[in-house]
This record gives C-alpha cells, sequence and structure tokens, in this order.
C-alpha cells in the first residue's frame, strides 16, 4: 500500500482571472491575472524568491513552459506543462501536490490557462484529421450516453434542464463567471439542439479563463496563512474508450469510476455523500453533471433524477454541487477548469465564498472528466 | 461458356420529384429521377451495387474490378482499386478503370468477358456507375439521373455472353470537360437524328448479324433511351415489338449515362427464365450491343436486391432546395482551399479500417475490435489478431445522439453507436431521418462519403435500417 499523499501538502493561495470572452486579453494577462491573485492570497511578496516550480495546465500551448515563465518573468527554475484534455488543470495541480509532497520543492505555483476564444471559432471544433468517429465534437461524444440511460432509468430532457437552471442560478452568485442570468426549465427545453438531448443550455460554454493556485508544505503553511486548506487526496485515471471499450453500457463512465475509487481511498472517504460538503464537478452538459452523480457515488446509480428533483444538489441542499455554477456559467477554457474548481473549494473551506457560501464545509471534492471520455481527474481538499 | 454468373444494383433511396425543378409542388406518383444524396456520389454507389451482386458469393474469388464511370470524380487516381479495397478484395485483384464516354459501362463489360472466357480471369467484377449533373433548371436536369450495376463475370454463367458489336462515332453532341460539373448537350434533334438513332441501330444491327437471329428471338431488349420518343423511334427501326423493351424507367430513374443500359439489363435478368435471350445496347460516341441467353445456372443464384428493390424503395425530396444543398455540398466546414485536406499518411495505414471496413479479431479470445487494437480489452494478448471483414455484417443500434453542430447539408448528423457480432462500431447513419431511430435497431453498413476536405472525397462506413431482414 503506498503511502498516502494525505494532510502532507496546503494551499494557501488561489486566485482566478475573470473567465469570458476575453477579447482584451492575452495568455500573459490571465496568466498574470491570476497568478498574481493567488501571490496575493498567500502573501507572497517576492515570487521570484518564494515560487520553486511551477505546473501548469493549458490544451491549447503555442509556445510551452517558456510562455509561462515569460509572462510571470520566473526564470532559472523548472517550469513544466501539462496538455491532457479536461483534467488538464487537475493534473498540473497532481504534479505540483506531488513534488511538494515528496520534499523537492517547499512552494510551487500551478497554473491552468486557455485561450480558445482566439480560435476563431464559435464551440469547440471538429475534428476532421480522420473519416472514423465523425461528428468528433464533445457533446457527440457525451450524448450518446442519452439514449441507454433515459430508455434504463427513465429520465429525460426536463431532468437535465433543471440541473441547467441550478448552475446558472449559481453562476449569478460567482463574481468571476461568465454567465450570470438565470434561466428556466423552459428556456432549457426550448433552446435550440445542439446535439440531441443537448439543447443550448445543456452544454458548457466556451470561454478564456486562467486560474492559479500556490501549493506548500503543510508544516510551513503558517508561513502563508492560517487558514490554509490541506490537500487530502488527488487522482489521476484514465479508462477504456467508450466507442470501443466492447462492455460499455452507456449508464456509467468509468474514467469517473476508476479515479473515484483511488481518491476516496487516498482522503479515506467511504461514504461520499455523508462525508463531502462541498463537490464541484464537470459539468461540461447537464448529463455529464447527472451520470456523475452517480459515478461519484454521491446516490445509487439510476437515482439522479429524483435528487435533481428534490433539489438535493442546490446550494441549499445537503450536498452542494457546483457552487459556482460550474463549467455551465464559467465556461471550459480547458486547462484552467481544473485548478477553477480547486479555487471555489479552497473558497468554500476557508468560509470565503460569499453569498454561495456553503455553511460549515469542511471538505470539498472537484472533478473532471475528459476525452470521449477516457479519462478524470479529482482532487479532494479538506479543512483540518 | 462465358457469361453473367451475378449482378447487383444501386438506385439512391432519394427522388427528386420534376415538378420541383419548374417549381411547381410535387404530386405522389408524378414522374421523378433518382438522386444520389450529399454523401453518395460514382463510388459509393458502384460499392453497394457491387455489394449486392457479390451477396452470397465469397469475395475472395473475385480476380478483377473493371469500374466504368465518367463522373468518377479523379484523375490520375484509381476508382476501381477503391472499389475493390471498399469490398475487401485481394490484393492481386487486377482494377481498371473505364471512362470517357457514356459507352464505357458496355465497353467494361464487354472486356471482362473477353478476359474471363480468354481465362485471364476466373471471376470478374464489372460496375458501372455515374452521378450525371445537368445544370441547375437547364434542359438536362430532369432527365439524368443516378444509379449504379455491377455484374461478376465468371465461366459458370447465368446469362452466356453470346455476341457484341460495336460503332464508333464521332460528334459533339455532348459532353463534359474535365473539371466542369455539368453536362452539355447540342440541340436535341441533332444528338437524335445524327447521333443516337443511326448510331444505336447501327450497333443493335451488327449484334443481330453476328448473333444470326432475328430481333423476335429476344425475351427483352435494354436500349439505352435517350426519351420516350426517340426509344420508340429505334425501336420500330429495329422492328422489336413494344412488349420486348425493358422498361426505361422514364420519370423514375433519369439517365444514369455509363449505367443507364446496363442497368436494364440487370432489371430484366431479375425475372428470366433459362433460354430467355437479352439484348443490351448502349450509347455513347458511337453505340454497343451485347447479346447473352439465360442458363439453367439462374436457379442457384441467391436472391439479390436488383433493381427492382432499390426503386421501391424510395423517400421523395420536399424541396429543390434539398436537393440543390445536397449537391453543392456546400456545408462551409473549414476552407478547404487552404486545406489539404485529411492526412494522406493516416488515410492509408488506416485504410484497412476506413475502406474495407475491416475489423481485427483475437486469436486468442474471439473478441472483435473495431478498430484493430494491438493489445486486446479482453484478454490483453499483444498482435494476436486476424482480420475480420464488417462490411458485410448487420448489426444493431446501442446508442445514438442527433448532431446539429456537425457542418451537414441536412442537419442533424445521425450519429450512432452499433453494436456487430459483439464488436462496437461507431459510425454516423444513412437512409434515415431521426424519427426512425430506435435503440436495437437492426442496421447493415453503406460505404459513404463523410465529407470533402481539401477538396477531395473521403469515405467511410455509415449505418443503414435493414429493411427487408
Amino acid at each position: 500500500m503506498p503511502e498516502s499523499i494525505a494532510n502532507k501538502v496546503a494551499v494557501v493561495g488561489v486566485g482566478a482571472c475573470q473567465f469570458g470572452e476575453n477579447w482584451d486579453q492575452s495568455r500573459e494577462d490571465m496568466i498574470v491575472d491570476a497568478a498574481y491573485e493567488a501571490y496575493a492570497d498567500a502573501g507572497i511578496e517576492n515570487p521570484q524568491q518564494q515560487i520553486e516550480a511551477v505546473f501548469a495546465g493549458a490544451v491549447y500551448p503555442r509556445e510551452g513552459s517558456a510562455e509561462i515563465a515569460e509572462a510571470l518573468k520566473l526564470f532559472g527554475k523548472p517550469v513544466s506543462l501539462v496538455s491532457d484534455y479536461c483534467q488538464t488543470g487537475t493534473d498540473a495541480f497532481r504534479f505540483g501536490v506531488f513534488a511538494v509532497a515528496c520534499g523537492m520543492y517547499d512552494t510551487v505555483l500551478v497554473v491552468g490557462f486557455d485561450k480558445p476564444k482566439d480560435r476563431g471559432v464559435s464551440g469547440p471544433s471538429v475534428n476532421f484529421d480522420r473519416v472514423r468517429g465523425l461528428p468528433a465534437t464533445p457533446a457527440g461524444w457525451f450524448s450518446l450516453c442519452a439514449a441507454r440511460y433515459f430508455d434504463t432509468f427513465g429520465a429525460g430532457r426536463e431532468d437535465l434542464a433543471k440541473i441547467a437552471v441550478k448552475n446558472h442560478h449559481n453562476g449569478t452568485l460567482a463574481p468571476k463567471s461568465m454567465l450570470k442570468k438565470e434561466i428556466t426549465v423552459d428556456d432549457a427545453l426550448n433552446a435550440r439542439i445542439i446535439s440531441w438531448p443537448f439543447g443550448l443550455f445543456d452544454c458548457a460554454a466556451q470561454s478564456d479563463g486562467a486560474s492559479a493556485c500556490v501549493l506548500t508544505r503543510a508544516n510551513l503553511a503558517k508561513n502563508f496563512r492560517d487558514d490554509a486548506v490541506l490537500v487530502k487526496a488527488v487522482s489521476i485515471a484514465v479508462a477504456e474508450h467508450p466507442q470501443r471499450d466492447p462492455d460499455f453500457d452507456f449508464l456509467a463512465w468509468k474514467p469517473t469510476l476508476y479515479a473515484a475509487k483511488d481518491a476516496y481511498a487516498q482522503a479515506g472517504i467511504t461514504e461520499p455523500f455523508r462525508q463531502l460538503d462541498v463537490v464541484q464537478l464537470h459539468d461540461c452538459f447537464t448529463l455529464t453533471e447527472m451520470l456523475t452523480y452517480e459515478d461519484l457515488g454521491l446516490c445509487k446509480k439510476g437515482e439522479a433524477k429524483e435528487h435533481v428533483a428534490s433539489g438535493t444538489f442546490q446550494l441549499d441542499g445537503e450536498l452542494p454541487v457546483n457552487t459556482d455554477g460550474g463549467l455551465k456559467t464559467f465556461g471550459h477554457p480547458t486547462g484552467a477548469t481544473g485548478v477553477r474548481m480547486i479555487y471555489e473549494n479552497t473558497l468554500q473551506l476557508q468560509g470565503r465564498a460569499g453569498e454561495r457560501q456553503v455553511e460549515g464545509a469542511s471538505l470539498a471534492l472537484s472533478h473532471n472528466i475528459g476525452g470521449p471520455p477516457t479519462t478524470c481527474g479529482i482532487a479532494i481538499l479538506g479543512r483540518d | 461458356m462465358t457469361g453473367i454468373a451475378a449482378y447487383g444494383a444501386y438506385v439512391p433511396m432519394n427522388r427528386l420529384p420534376l415538378a420541383l425543378i419548374g417549381g411547381r409542388p410535387a404530386k405522389e406518383g408524378g414522374p421523378e429521377k433518382a438522386v444520389a444524396d450529399y454523401d453518395e456520389d460514382a463510388i459509393t454507389m458502384a460499392v453497394t451495387a457491387a455489394v449486392d451482386c457479390l451477396s452470397g458469393i465469397a469475395r475472395d474469388q473475385v480476380d478483377a474490378v473493371y469500374f466504368a464511370s465518367t463522373s468518377y470524380e479523379m484523375r490520375e487516381k484509381q476508382g476501381a482499386a477503391l472499389i475493390a479495397k471498399a469490398l475487401d478484395l485481394r490484393r492481386d485483384v487486377n482494377t481498371q478503370d473505364h471512362s470517357g464516354s457514356l459507352r464505357c459501362g458496355t465497353a467494361a463489360l464487354e472486356s471482362a468477358l473477353h478476359a474471363v472466357a480468354a481465362g485471364a480471369q476466373e471471376a470478374a467484377l464489372v460496375v458501372a456507375s455515374d452521378c450525371r449533373m445537368g445544370a441547375p433548371r437547364g434542359a438536362l436536369e430532369a432527365k439524368l439521373g443516378d444509379g449504379a450495376v455491377a455484374f461478376l463475370v465468371t465461366r459458370d454463367p447465368i446469362a452466356r455472353f453470346d455476341h457484341a458489336a460495336a460503332v464508333a462515332d464521332e460528334l459533339q453532341d455532348l459532353w463534359r470537360i474535365d473539371g466542369e460539373r455539368f453536362t452539355h448537350s447540342w440541340e436535341d434533334r441533332f444528338v437524335l437524328q445524327e447521333g443516337y438513332q443511326p448510331n444505336l441501330t447501327d450497333a443493335v444491327k451488327g449484334v443481330l448479324a453476328k448473333d444470326g437471329g432475328a430481333p423476335s428471338d429476344f425475351t427483352k431488349v435494354a436500349l439505352y433511351g435517350a426519351d420516350a420518343r426517340s426509344l420508340g423511334g429505334a425501336v420500330r427501326a429495329l422492328g422489336f415489338k413494344p412488349e420486348q423493351v425493358q422498361d426505361p424507367l422514364f420519370g423514375k430513374l433519369g439517365n444514369t449515362g455509363a449505367s443507364f443500359a446496363l442497368l436494364l439489363l440487370a432489371h430484366a435478368l431479375e425475372a428470366a427464365q433459362p433460354g430467355d435471350r437479352f439484348l443490351v445496347a448502349s450509347y455513347g460516341d458511337g453505340a454497343h450491343a451485347l447479346t447473352f441467353t439465360a442458363t439453367d445456372g439462374l436457379a442457384k443464384l441467391a436472391s439479390r436486391r436488383g433493381v427492382s428493390w432499390h426503386l421501391a424503395r424510395r423517400r421523395a425530396l420536399k424541396s429543390y432546395d434539398t436537393y440543390l444543398k445536397s449537391r453543392q455540398l456546400d456545408p462551409k466546414e473549414w476552407d478547404s482551399g487552404a486545406d489539404l485536406g485529411l492526412s494522406a499518411t493516416i488515410r492509408f495505414r488506416e485504410r484497412d479500417a476506413d475502406i474495407s471496413l475491416v475489423a481485427a479479431r483475437c486469436t486468442n479470445c474471439g473478441q472483435l475490435h473495431f478498430p484493430k487494437q494491438r493489445v486486446c480489452y479482453k484478454c490483453f494478448s499483444k498482435d494476436s489478431w486476424e482480420p475480420y471483414r464488417l462490411s458485410d455484417k448487420r448489426g444493431k443500434l446501442l446508442a445514438f445522439t442527433f448532431d446539429y453542430f456537425f457542418p451537414a447539408a441536412e442537419p442533424p448528423t445521425i450519429m450512432v453507436m452499433t453494436e456487430v457480432e459483439g464488436c462496437r462500431l461507431q459510425v454516423q447513419m444513412a437512409n434515415t431521418r431521426p424519427d426512425a431511430v430506435a435503440l436495437e435497431l437492426p442496421v447493415e453498413y453503406v460505404f459513404r462519403k463523410i465529407h470533402a476536405a481539401g477538396g477531395k472525397a473521403n469515405y467511410f462506413w455509415k449505418a443503414s435500417p435493414v429493411e427487408d431482414a
């Protein structure tokens, strides 16, 4: 049994730029906004001396690690760049955690960023490299589960719409979200279809964004702030390709099942619904959120729609999910998303989440699922 | 004895009611023509007709593919090799393209007949296919249609080849310059009086003379006809009775060029009895006629869809605009001018999967994988696999979605996960609309164009509902 990572590393500062269609901002602008907010949050006044290494994540990188070093003027230090689907930010965080936990560095910066709105297209790109598997849009990947899931468990578009309504509401309470507009179930049901059963409001938006955090060894956390949060678990798992796996049943996504099992073991979680206080999960599409409630073990398989109906996962429910509005309202600048969730969970655990604060939150999970989907990243943070 | 051992046909499901061309409402039962869907062309139609032809026949016995088309889009790139690959034929198959004239279909057939008779090949597949384009609202638009036909030629035929005769003529009556989309024609009366009538009658008279028989000997004559009136004139001049004339399908099919007369022959063969005699004649830069006699071998041929099934399966287009959109292939997917299109090396590496629809079967545990996996999902054995063709297998739908975001002429794009013999195969759907899609729906696989990145057609297979399961 490997040694647990729990309680070895502390998050001592978090930051994020304003998420949105940042036409007037470059990647450099967003990286600097996020990192310097995290520095300020950690009380770091001399990053050139205090930050020993940088772990970055982005999926549209152009200039590699040098771009991040150049933006932050952090030279003469190791800067790494991770690029791997939607869990990119969580994976960058994982490398930062490992680097500190093993004693290689005392204090590191993690930064996730992406700027898809510089590509000149609205929505995700359509992959024309190959003829097989087209349309290769994420909506097409994720919607393939809908028909079988609906047929088996009796759920439908109305259940998905309620998730969109919840996340839009939460997003109105998050200062850095892109979309701050309440919607109704009818709005969601009547929107144009992107990929059945997903209408426009079932899909996460595309946005630009960056988020950052400062990590240090747990025993050094007090040097930065008194209410640092601790890393309880961080896990990445890769699963069978759901379009090839002969056993895939279209009812649960294996990447989340694998990563959750590992992360819960690291953090000593046996009853996630009871033990977790707040969850940020990867709502790239409303159906993703719905299946992920179940895949994370927050409720039994097939029962997500009852919990959606009863408000379990609303801000005032038993286990608030996507308290900041999620990808639905922040958009999904891929590399930034996992770190943005850690930003939100840190604020929640420190009681700094304002109107969306979950009272007394002491254990928080963030989750990304990526690819067709084939990969998952989970990070669990806690107060001691 | 050499001749036709099997036949197959393909007529696209879509029909354009001719009234729509003139801006009038379409009436059920009114004249129409067959039009390829946005994802069909001469190649995909040829493959589907060949699949029909080869139903019940071991494909590894095919020694040659003769492909005849005037509308295959490539120059300096063979269509027959692509068709052979889609059919997953042997690597040592002899492939040939015949083109340049509407007469290339019968020319390819005669070439194959001679090659097999000479012993150069045991079994030769002849495929004629054309997707013909008249200029929008031009005179030819209502006359030209799309369709394909295929014959297997062997020395154990259902229709013995008797004789052939041809005449060549040089006149510019019907033409299309390389790079042009639309077929041009000189004035009708010139075409008919100086081209069609004398050439067709001379070729038919020529084959009748070699044959030694009388016009009344033939059960059916399958004649290229420019229109009902001129066909009637040729029939009278040659001394055939109206009941001998194979229905030219005017108002149903349209003139399908290289495949036209041969489609009529295939249609006639569907009703053949041993001893029946057939004559087929094509036209273009002269004319070409061949005669056949049905043999006792007819009983051995498994039933196939042929022309009748495809004719009966139809979907009328609702608007002329839909037709234009599917023909212009203009979904504005990307800037093709600045794009080489799909990676040629990826296409090359993945040709077994993409063009032949060949999966891999684990020789250790039997699990099928598509595309090929070097390490088995089930038993984790490495590089223990054998090729296994899926294109002639049937599957069922496991999952589906309707993608409105994917650029298409007629959204949504129906994207499905199918299961075929325990193997997952994710494909788009053809020949259906969303309201007909359901879990567990039985499907077969059809060869279609996926898109035209870089201006080049790129092909893969789609799922099509099984309608005669």
